[in-house]
């Protein structure tokens, strides 16, 4: 196999993925005596060498707390800092800076929704809309509140493809329905949920929407006055940034109108025994210290993605994503499981009676890193009567060359078990 | 690096295609469910005691090619045998799979269970080999309605 080449064919859209290769250093690694063959870009990213040195100058160079000194160094900190909130508004089109919450990931960002939104504007018998695809951090903090203050979930089924079925979305909106929380790409499936379609819908009977982006803001371009979602959350680690850093975006006035999510130093304006005040959005929401390294090494990442840009990036992993299907389709008894339309590059597959488990540990000894299991999603394989897939998801820095790796492993595989 | 044939051993597999002891015992005295959500290994293992021997065992589940193999290859080591054996099998077999050193092994009490040596090479599947003795003990102790599990087990949520 030569990586070097980045497969037989020249891509179309004329990526160079060479070049980006050499911008990953982990990528240049070899296991077992191979070249490591990274396939697992929906549980976490490769990070480029630019933010590895962003989090590294900025503990050389730049550290100290921000918000608070009136020293050199922590303005500079402070200036970092809140100079990423303004890149971040900027890479997802959000209306203002004050709108961008940092937070640890898209979990703790559905959860201080969950915790705050839920608790001031949703009562017993309300009703929360999640759909069947959902991973279990947007399952798991609407059931504490169901637990906590009597709220109903309500789950949106979905066609065997793996596409939502609209109808019965439709047929679930009544006016008990206070709160839509859906995943723009599903993490198992590869679905690219009609979210916007969802929101016009669900705006048509003033119900807010939260979006779960954690799978969408690498891989496609995400305007979100153009999706005029109320909510959108999203984790760095899986765009290419550091891990514990991640994004809620919330329209101001909901920001506004909603409690704390935690209390501390950041997030007060001022405090005595009788009477705390809380500070403005977005500050108060992000109690204590941040993680400011991370966020600066988001900051970098964005940098970076735009310096590709989000629309060659989605078309060339879109080529990536038919050139797999090809591949895995001449596999005997290999059956995907999501076919959706519209899809990202991820794909959940089946192998006969062989067990995931049993592909990854194999897969593995080939140096090709792929998720085995549920992949946070339940509910899911419940749906499709799977106790686990085995999953490949790709990243732009992916080749088809790979790819062809990937396709003569799972060969390997029925080769073991023949 | 340890060869896959190390771990996929020749008799792991053809227990995994024709396991042995596949299936409920009408009259089981005992029984207990094992559980990995992760990995999503699910086993039910069921006995009918003689005693302090186990008369009949069987079990049914979905699983990996180890979870699957090792469960069917120690209904097969402790048919007929006493609690106080079994533990014995068991605490070799822990030994084999997941001891932190090289020690020696009683071969008469490990028998056939020794192919799966392999799988100390393998730590994310010491826990594919060791749910069925597991849910086995928890038979034993008479923990029905408990699951077994040998990942991470947390509390449940029920739809209201």
């Amino acid at each position: 196999m030569d990586l070097k080449t980045g497969g037989k064919t020249k891509v179309k859209s004329g990526f160079d993925v060479e070049k980006i290769r050499k911008d990953f250093p982990v990528l240049s690694q070899k296991i077992y005596g191979k070249l490591l063959v990274y396939l697992d870009n929906a549980a976490t990213t490769q990070k480029p060498a630019c933010v590895i040195q962003a989090l590294e100058r900025f503990y050389t160079s730049e550290n100290a707390n921000i918000h608070r000194g009136i020293y050199y160094l922590s303005q500079q900190a402070t200036h970092s800092y809140e100079g990423v909130r303004t890149k971040v508004r900027q890479f997802l089109n959000a209306r203002e800076d004050r709108e961008i919450i940092f937070v640890r990931g898209t979990t703790e960002a559905i959860n201080l929704v969950a915790q705050t939104y839920g608790k001031a504007f949703l009562k017993k018998d309300d009703e929360i809309l999640i759909t069947t695809m959902e991973h279990h951090s947007n399952i798991v903090p609407w059931q504490m509140l169901c637990d906590e203050i009597g709220t109903k979930l309500r789950v949106v089924p979905i066609h065997d493809s793996g596409e939502l079925i609209l109808e019965e979305f439709e047929k679930l909106l009544n006016p008990k329905t206070k709160f839509i929380s859906v995943v723009h790409i599903s993490n198992t499936l590869g679905t690219i949920n009609p979210v916007r379609k969802i929101i016009e819908k669900a705006h048509a009977r003033n119900i807010p929407v939260l979006i779960d982006g954690a799978q969408s803001v690498a891989h496609l371009p995400v305007d979100l006055q153009a999706l005029d979602c109320d909510f959108y959350a999203f984790s760095g680690h899986k765009m290419f940034g550091p891990t514990g850093v991640g994004v809620l975006y919330g329209k101001a006035k909901w920001l506004e109108a909603m409690p704390p999510y935690q209390g501390g130093g950041d997030m007060i304006s001022s405090v005595s025994f009788e009477k705390t005040r809380y500070n403005k959005i977005p500050y108060k929401f992000e109690a204590g210290t941040p993680n400011i390294a991370g966020v600066i090494g988001l900051g970098s990442a964005i940098d970076y993605l735009n310096g590709i840009g989000l629309d060659s990036i989605h078309q060339y992993e879109n080529e990536l994503l038919s050139y797999a299907n090809q591949a895995l389709s001449q596999i005997k008894d290999l059956r995907v499981i999501g076919q959706a339309k519209e899809k990202a590059g991820i794909i959940s597959f089946v192998l006969g009676d062989i067990h995931a488990h049993d592909i990854g540990t194999i897969l593995d000894h080939e140096a090709i890193a792929i998720r085995a299991g549920h992949h946070c999603t339940m509910p899911l394989m419940d749906r499709y009567q799977v106790p686990a897939t085995a999953r490949a998801s790709f990243a732009f820095y992916n080749t088809r060359a790979e790819i062809d790796a990937l396709a003569r492993a799972i060969q390997k595989v029925k080769e073991v078990f023949s | 690096m340890l060869e896959l044939r190390e771990l996929y051993q020749e008799l792991i597999l053809d227990h995994n295609k024709n396991p042995r002891n596949y299936h409920a015992l009408e009259h089981a005295d005992h029984e207990a469910e094992g559980f990995n959500p992760l990995c999503g290994d699910r086993i039910k293992v069921f006995l009918q005691m003689d005693g302090d021997k186990i008369k009949e065992i069987g079990f049914q589940g979905t699983g990996c090619a180890i979870s699957k193999a090792s469960t069917s290859m120690m209904t097969a080591a402790v048919k007929g045998k006493t609690r106080q054996e079994t533990e014995e099998i068991f605490n070799q077999f822990h030994l084999l799979v997941a001891g932190k050193k090289i020690e020696t092994f009683d071969q008469n009490l490990l028998g056939k269970l020794a192919v799966f040596s392999g799988v100390r090479e393998f730590p994310v599947r010491v826990k594919c080999a060791t749910l069925a003795w597991h849910t086995l003990r928890a038979a034993l102790k008479g923990e029905e309605g408990k699951t077994v599990s040998t990942e991470i087990i947390s509390t449940e949520w029920e739809a209201g």
